[in-house]
């Protein structure tokens, strides 16, 4: 199953850290998402990318995880040579990530 | 209970019209705010104002005000902009001169100044900056602005004077929306911590306009959204409890959802319990968003935790050139010949002596946004047509010059088959930051008026 099929995401960028939100559409699957997607899997993912560490923050309140990445916008959004110098293409990407499917029905 | 309605009429600098047209005519608002400014914006701002005095704000001011202006007048709905960027005054002569012009009376116009410390520079040679590390004086000659993140100071002042109009420079992009509401309120984080990260939450939230509202969220399939054509900008309605609901006027497009709002909180935040403002350090981590009606959302449970005693200060300095070319290829064994082509540029950079910081090549419609691990994991076919994109840094123009001319010349002396070369030569403004203890900052506001 691809992260897709269960959540959505928004990337923004300040400077050279970029950061991608994943939302699961059913606040039901917060949960297993967050034991599920690491920090670590998404710095893996993005190892052409991201050249510094990645950090997530749990937001309780309206479920959802945010990913933050250090040194991931090519040396930062100004002087960047890539196309999407604001790195805003990244959490489509991630969404494409394939995850194990066990989300079971008592996965509150 | 007194109930605020502050509309949105811009998240960019050149952000559409007609849904701030639409907000000011059917929105019922007390205020409607326009967030003009990027990071890079005042610095280009800066070297507009350094060949033309009078230039130096928001390209899309004149145009802006021409069509608001007398909206405005007719529903009582006082304007907050920082369409200023790096000259508040100048853009504050010419809203005068368009109001003028329109025979829009009674207006009183006010100026924030104060964020421009490129005067002062020199007391902060030994800030460190942020991004590299280094003291601000190794940066030298190449500076060409520096600019406060002010905080609402500024915009409550004008308000409090019956300002009509507010233009700002550089003020953080939440204050826009912070002002008015301590101005109406009178919240302090001391006192209302609550209230204030609402109200920061509440600026968050409407500062990139119709990123709220649907904006940036359709993905067919997936998430539908109807009308972006004719897209809504939000609208909030907020009481002394600090409880907002935001939505956007009935009959417009786009859609205001619990996922519309989630996405754009997190958007351009990093730590959720600290997001930093210089009115208060905002707390979104217990936020929580209720479907209260169609395209109505309740938002509540932000807090804050007092305010920072450093403001950040973006400075703007000359950084580099970038040379860039695109080149097409197409059909069957179109890899090999970008590839082709990519290894002949190489080799060229090298054999004419083509000094780059750092040079990068991509294949545009393959690998030019995920590079090759994710690309090869998630695209096992080759395309049928392919776009090379070759790009260097370099120290100065000429050397830019050189390296986009050597994709156009694959035309003649490359693979077969090449077409639609596009070439580029850009200067590169790059912003860093230091921070500044925020009393060595004074807010200066000035008015012109508009007599009836």
């Amino acid at each position: 199953m691809k992260l897709k099929e269960i959540a959505h995401a928004r990337t923004g960028d300040k400077g050279e850290i970029s950061n991608i939100s994943v939302i699961p559409y059913d606040e039901k699957d917060y949960k297993w998402l967050r034991e599920t997607l690491t920090a670590e899997k998404v710095r893996e993912w993005f190892q052409d990318i991201c050249h510094g560490e990645v950090v997530r923050y749990e937001l309780d309140g309206v479920r959802a995880l945010n990913f933050v990445l250090d040194k991931a916008l090519g040396g930062g959004v100004t002087r960047s040579l890539a196309l999407d110098k604001h790195g805003k293409t990244l959490g489509m990407a991630l969404l494409d990530m394939e995850l194990e499917n066990n989300i079971s029905g008592e996965s509150v | 209970m007194k109930k605020i309605r502050i509309g949105s009429g811009a998240g960019y600098a050149g952000d559409r019209i007609e849904p701030a047209v639409e907000l000011i005519e059917k929105g019922n608002l007390d205020y409607i705010i326009f967030e003009c400014l990027a990071e890079r914006t005042v610095a280009a701002g800066q070297q507009d104002k350094e060949s033309d005095a009078a230039k130096g704000y928001n390209q899309l001011l004149e145009y802006r005000m021409e069509r608001i202006l007398p909206l405005v007048k007719k529903n009582h709905v006082r304007v907050i902009t920082n369409m200023g960027a790096a000259n508040p005054k100048a853009a504050a002569e010419v809203t005068l001169e368009t109001a003028g012009r329109l025979g829009v009376s009674g207006l009183k116009i006010a100026y924030v100044l104060g964020d421009d410390i490129s005067d002062c520079l020199e007391k902060y040679q030994d800030c460190t900056v942020l991004e590299k590390g280094v003291r601000l004086s190794e940066l030298g000659e190449s500076l060409i602005s520096a600019n406060v993140y002010m905080d609402a100071g500024g915009i409550i002042e004008a308000l409090e004077e019956g300002a009509d109009i507010v233009i700002t420079g550089r003020v953080s992009d939440p204050a826009l929306t912070v002002g008015p509401l301590v101005f109406e309120f009178g919240w302090n984080v001391e006192e209302h911590p609550e209230q204030m990260g609402q109200a920061v939450l509440a600026g968050h939230l409407l500062e990139c306009a119709g990123q709220v509202t649907g904006g940036y969220y359709a993905d067919p399939g997936y998430k539908e959204v109807p009308d972006l054509e004719r897209l809504g900008f939000p609208l909030i309605e907020i009481d002394e409890s600090g409880v907002f609901t935001i939505s956007k006027v009935e009959g417009s497009g786009g859609i205001v959802c619990v996922d519309t709002c989630k996405e754009q909180l997190i958007y351009e935040i990093h730590n959720p319990k600290a997001y930093m403002t210089p009115d208060a350090v905002a707390d979104f981590s217990g936020v929580i968003f209720t479907q209260v009606g169609e395209n109505l959302v309740r938002a509540e449970h932000a807090t804050s935790h007092g305010r920072p005693e450093t403001w950040k200060v973006s400075v703007g300095y000359k950084d580099c050139y970038i040379g860039e070319g695109e080149i097409s290829y197409g059909g069957s064994n179109c890899m090999a010949r970008a590839e082709l082509a990519a290894d002949i540029l190489k080799k060229r950079i090298k054999l004419t002596d083509i000094c780059l910081e750092e040079c990068r090549i991509d294949y545009i419609g393959y690998n030019s946004l995920y590079k090759d691990t994710l690309t090869r994991k998630l695209q096992a076919s080759e395309p049928l047509e392919l776009r090379l994109h070759m790009a260097g840094r370099t120290k100065d123009r000429q050397t830019a010059e050189r390296l986009a001319c050597e994709v156009e010349a694959l035309y003649t002396n490359g693979p077969a088959g090449g077409g639609g070369v596009v070439k580029r030569v850009s200067e590169v403004l790059s912003v860093c930051s230091i921070f500044i203890p925020r009393d060595e900052v004074t807010q200066k506001v000035k008015y012109l008026e508009v007599l009836l």
